[in-house]
């Protein structure tokens, strides 16, 4: 049984051309997304910025509402619960089973708030224990995330904190409710290089532990590789493809995979620079026209491209979901 | 050798955060205020311009406080000093000779004169001279700083005039800032709707001209002090200051740390309570200085109009002078106005000055290095 | 210490257009003196790409300031000096500095968007630049047609030096930084996190593009980055800088084949990889020292993992490792051999 199921997810942002004046269009931020989580699985969400993983993400934890689509939450006692239109007394058992871990340890944690605070503010919102029974889930907290001794974190602000010590904090506080899935944006991405691999390491031996799920978002295939057993390519609102993680980075199947894959840096100077074929930048897809997102900057277009709507995300065999016409079971 | 994920706990540019056993959690907060506080006094001290704010207000301070221990101690008899009934009845007394006509108004009267003024017997002939008691009287060992009009003691009014603006002003900048923080945070939220209705009657309540509506509603009501400290928090708080907080609010709530308080379930009190107004605070703090020196200021204004029901305010003073008809014979009678005009200017300008020195606390790029 | 001598310049060939040489320079603070760069040597050849690596706060950007005498107010220069072709520009008054900026060295700023004054066209900046540092300035039709040539040099369609630096992307902004640091035909260009904002695709363009740009003019290019994987890609020469301190300099091939300061080796080994057998990376524990008291001995001992008694006591020279290679590590000879952690 998986954790979550996403089905049709779209979400639109109007675009207006200046101030005051009218609506000229839609980007289509998110655009008919499909994908599930399973228990205790780590999928992770690639792609370059503007691309919509992070609007995924909110809308998983519920900071957006989708405009179209169902994100559906499998319950321990084999009940589904529907995200998108929660009954009000389901909102309460959401929010302890699904949080977030935010990119900018810097912003996403009150800087008039200490440690402690921070940490037990999920409780207090909860009315988790007294006092007493909290300070003792907090140290304990602390003590898993490599904050120990407690004692000498629990009362500091976030300015007495390096970067590395805030997001462990900002991984306290989403993890101290126990939930069952935790999205994190890019949680690595503004630390130090020589922090990340602890952060990340820390991020998957708590998940093992405490049987949480991530959706991992990242523009980072590497740090995918590390974090996650399966990925899904987003480009422009759509997934392109998804696959179990080595299958996918070893033997990427549709061309924009390919592209970014080749564009990655390889810590070698001995070994070639990536020779990258796509042209461009990423754009926005204002109300994009019905074929493949990818067509204009894919190297590999041919006439059936332009021809057809956008390919569905189809099963090529062995798990793999690809969207593109070009690429058939055989690719396997 | 190197999985270990322990972090090391000896930064050296952190000091032991509060050492103590962690026994009780009122000695905690404590802690950590008096450390914020310890810090932020780090910063204003270095502004000399705060500093100077800081000490004309310890000086007021000082100065409402004396009346009570004059009082208690005996120095002051209150029949003599009391800034409302007390009366000087032996006052400093002037020569005076009657004339035909007058050629030096100091020493010399004429039987006009001696019949306007109560104070001349009628039967003095020209040439006569008579002791004329002088009220007001300039300062001398025992008035300080002279008497009024009505034989007043007017270091007792200063004195006394000086605990009027700090309760004014004080109350004033609470309100101000318990309706402009409220205000702001809401409208900031939630936005929508709330927003604009909040900030339209924000921007309603600017538009008003301060003084003409309080002298006008000191003409429809008895205007007590306080009375006109809550209109004046009324109009600050949920005009401009409601507006200046409402933007801080905004740049508070798009930070990543809302949306975890929203992950976690924090419903909108919680995170307007918890969270914006935290942040928004110290601009109130801010804020708060401000408006003591706008209410202080509107204070003599309106006393000196005469629309105040108070007994005794340092704008009052300036009113008597000015019914007396003294108030444009400043170098002959400089005790009735400048003291008290003076005073007003002192102390609106040290909160100001405060307010200043504490910009630097609030907006930590104007530190310097 | 002995100034690692620039290996290419060993080897035969090109003559050092800038030659840094124990630069010392700190910081005044309130709380104390900031050791910020610490007897910093390094030599850089016409036509030569170096790059500059190491954590944020560990001086990289400093010294490329440094270079450009564009520290801030409170930067002290103790010690040391930064020779342009034989003239050291720290001896210089500000007015002679100013011909040097532009015209000999210029810098791409990390954050492209603040480079760039928004309420104005991009091509008129630009022209404004070129304006100020040619002399004798160049005609209106000859600096237009300069700046076409520029913006086809960087990919970029000329027509967009019309247009405002907010209806750019973010690499199109990146590109036409690019098209305004060459505009004063400048030997040497610093380049400050160059990609760090930009995605891997865009990125990897214009890596290629500087690169190509650099071989086709002669120039040379600091890279200043966090980022080994950019850096291997791009330079020649590499120097990986520690809280305020150069702890390896060499030649990237050598430096990367057998990296022999273990901050170096550890930097190296936590970078994830895509391709090849999935390894576990490396992780290095603890945070940069602070610089206001900076440990005794080596400022690396604290969370290196291999640290002897005598790393905690005494600072290790820059020590030759190869030919074109350098490290201030006491035992510099074994890190190669400390080889991959246990899975």
């Amino acid at each position: 049984m998986s954790l979550v199921k996403v089905e049709g997810l779209r979400r639109l942002f109007p675009v207006s051309p200046g101030l005051f004046r009218r609506k000229t269009g839609f980007v289509h931020a998110v655009d008919d997304l499909d994908f599930e989580i399973g228990i205790g699985e780590s999928l992770g969400l690639v792609g370059e910025s503007g691309c919509g993983k992070t609007t995924t993400g909110r809308m998983l934890v519920g900071l957006e509402t989708p405009d179209q689509g169902s994100i559906v939450l499998g319950q321990a006692d084999g009940t589904q619960m529907d995200v998108v239109n929660l009954r009000a007394d389901q909102r309460v058992k959401f929010r302890r089973q699904v949080q977030m871990i935010f990119q900018d340890p810097y912003e996403s944690i009150n800087p008039r708030r200490t440690v402690f605070e921070t940490v037990g503010e999920p409780l207090l919102i909860h009315g988790i224990g007294d006092l007493g029974t909290r300070e003792e889930q907090i140290r304990e907290m602390l003590r898993k995330v490599g904050l120990a001794p407690p004692e000498s974190f629990m009362f500091r602000y976030p300015h007495e904190l390096s970067g590395g010590q805030r997001q462990r904090v900002a991984i306290a506080r989403a993890l101290i409710l126990q939930p069952r899935l935790v999205v994190a944006d890019e949680p690595t991405s503004m630390l130090d290089v020589s922090i990340r691999i602890s952060i990340m390491e820390l991020m998957s031996r708590l998940a093992k532990q405490m049987g949480v799920s991530y959706l991992y978002i990242t523009h980072d295939l590497a740090v995918a590789r590390y974090m996650c057993d399966r990925i899904a390519v987003m480009y422009l609102g759509k997934v392109v493809e998804i696959g179990e993680t080595e299958q996918l980075l070893a033997n990427p199947l549709h061309p924009y995979t390919q592209a970014l894959l080749s564009a990655v840096p390889v810590p070698d100077p001995s070994l070639p620079p990536p020779q990258v074929q796509i042209k461009g930048g990423i754009g926005k897809a204002v109300d994009p026209a019905p074929e493949c997102r990818f067509v204009d900057r894919c190297p590999q277009a041919a006439d059936v491209c332009r021809s057809t709507p956008h390919p569905p995300l189809e099963d090529k065999g062995g798990g793999r979901l690809v969207s593109c016409h070009l690429v058939d079971r055989s690719s396997i | 050798m190197m999985n270990a994920v322990e972090t090391r706990t000896e930064d050296p540019d952190i000091p032991d955060v509060l050492g103590a056993e962690v026994d009780s959690w009122w000695k905690i907060r404590l802690a950590l205020t008096r450390r914020s506080f310890r810090e932020n006094w780090k910063i204003f001290r270095r502004n000399k311009v705060g500093l100077l704010g800081l000490v004309i207000i310890a000086f007021w301070a000082i100065m409402a406080a004396m009346p009570t221990v004059f009082f208690a101690t005996g120095f002051w008899n209150p029949a003599t000093y009391d800034p409302v009934t007390g009366l000087e009845l032996d006052p400093p007394t002037r020569t005076m000779v009657m004339v035909e006509r007058i050629t030096d108004p100091n020493t010399e009267i004429d039987r006009r004169a001696a019949l306007l003024d109560g104070r001349i017997p009628d039967t003095l002939q020209i040439g006569d001279t008579f002791d004329l008691p002088l009220q007001p009287a300039p300062p001398d060992a025992r008035h300080w700083l002279g008497t009024d009009p009505l034989g007043r003691d007017i270091m007792s009014q200063l004195m006394h005039g000086a605990r009027a603006s700090f309760f004014l002003g004080i109350l004033a900048a609470v309100v101000t800032v318990v309706i402009g923080t409220t205000i702001g945070s809401m409208a900031a939220y939630f936005g929508g709707i709330v927003d604009a209705s909040l900030m339209r009657l924000a921007d309603l309540l600017i538009m008003i001209p301060g003084v003409a509506l309080l002298i006008v509603i000191g003409g429809l009501f008895t205007f007590q002090l306080w009375h006109l400290a809550v209109v004046i928090g009324i109009l600050s708080g949920f005009g401009g200051t409601a507006i200046v907080l409402k933007s801080q609010a905004l740049a508070v709530k798009v930070k990543p740390f809302i949306d975890a308080a929203r992950v976690a379930g924090g419903s909108a009190s919680h995170i307007i309570f918890y969270h914006l107004i935290p942040n928004v605070m110290p601009l109130s703090v801010l804020y708060m200085m401000f408006t003591v020196t706008g209410a202080i200021q509107s204070e003599a204004v309106l006393s000196f109009l005469g629309i105040l029901n108070t007994d005794t305010s340092w704008g009052l003073m300036m009113n008597l002078a000015r019914t007396q008809g003294y108030l444009l014979q400043v170098t002959d009678y400089w005790w009735l106005t400048v003291p008290a005009g003076l005073s007003v200017t002192l102390l609106s300008a040290a909160f100001f000055l405060v307010g200043r020195g504490m910009d630097e606390i609030v907006n930590p790029r104007l530190r310097r290095r | 210490m002995t100034a690692p001598k620039l290996p290419l310049e060993e080897s035969g060939g090109r003559a050092p257009l800038l030659e840094v040489d124990g630069l010392v320079m700190r910081y005044d603070t309130e709380a104390g003196e900031v050791s910020a760069v610490e007897n910093v040597s390094f030599a850089l050849a016409r036509g030569e790409a170096m790059g500059l690596v190491g954590e944020s706060g560990c001086g990289k950007t400093s010294v490329a300031l440094s270079l450009l005498r564009l520290a801030p107010e409170n930067a002290r220069y103790q010690s040391g000096s930064v020779r342009w072709e034989g003239v050291n520009l720290l001896d210089l008054s500000d007015q002679q500095m100013r011909e040097y900026r532009w015209a000999e060295i210029s810098m791409v700023f990390q954050g492209a968007m603040n480079a760039w004054n928004p309420v104005y066209r991009v091509g008129a900046q630009i022209r404004e630049a070129m304006d100020q540092h040619f002399d004798p300035p160049l005609g209106s039709s000859e600096t237009e047609q300069r700046i076409d040539q520029l913006f086809q040099l960087v990919g970029l369609d000329p027509a967009v030096q019309r247009r405002y630096p907010h209806e750019l992307s973010g690499g199109m902004r990146q590109r036409a930084v690019i098209a305004m640091a060459l505009s004063c035909d400048p030997k040497l260009i610093i380049a400050d996190e160059p990609t760090t904002a930009l995605d891997v695709i865009v990125q990897a363009q214009i890596l290629e593009e500087l690169k190509e740009i650099q071989q086709d003019l002669g120039l040379s290019i600091l890279y200043i980055s966090h980022d080994m994987a950019v850096i291997a890609q791009v330079t020649d020469t590499i120097g990986v800088m520690y809280a305020g301190k150069m702890v390896e300099f060499g030649s990237t091939q050598e430096v990367f084949h057998r990296p022999s300061h273990p901050y170096s080796f550890l930097l190296l080994s936590s970078i994830p990889s895509v391709t090849g057998p999935r390894r576990r990376p490396m992780s290095l524990e603890g945070t940069p020292p602070n610089l206001l008291a900076p440990p005794s001995g080596c400022r690396f001992h604290p969370r290196c993992p291999w640290a002897t008694e005598q790393c905690r006591q005494e600072e290790p020279p820059m020590m030759p490792i190869g030919p074109s290679q350098w490290a201030a590590c006491w035992n510099a000879e074994q890190v190669p051999q400390m080889g991959e952690p246990a899975p």
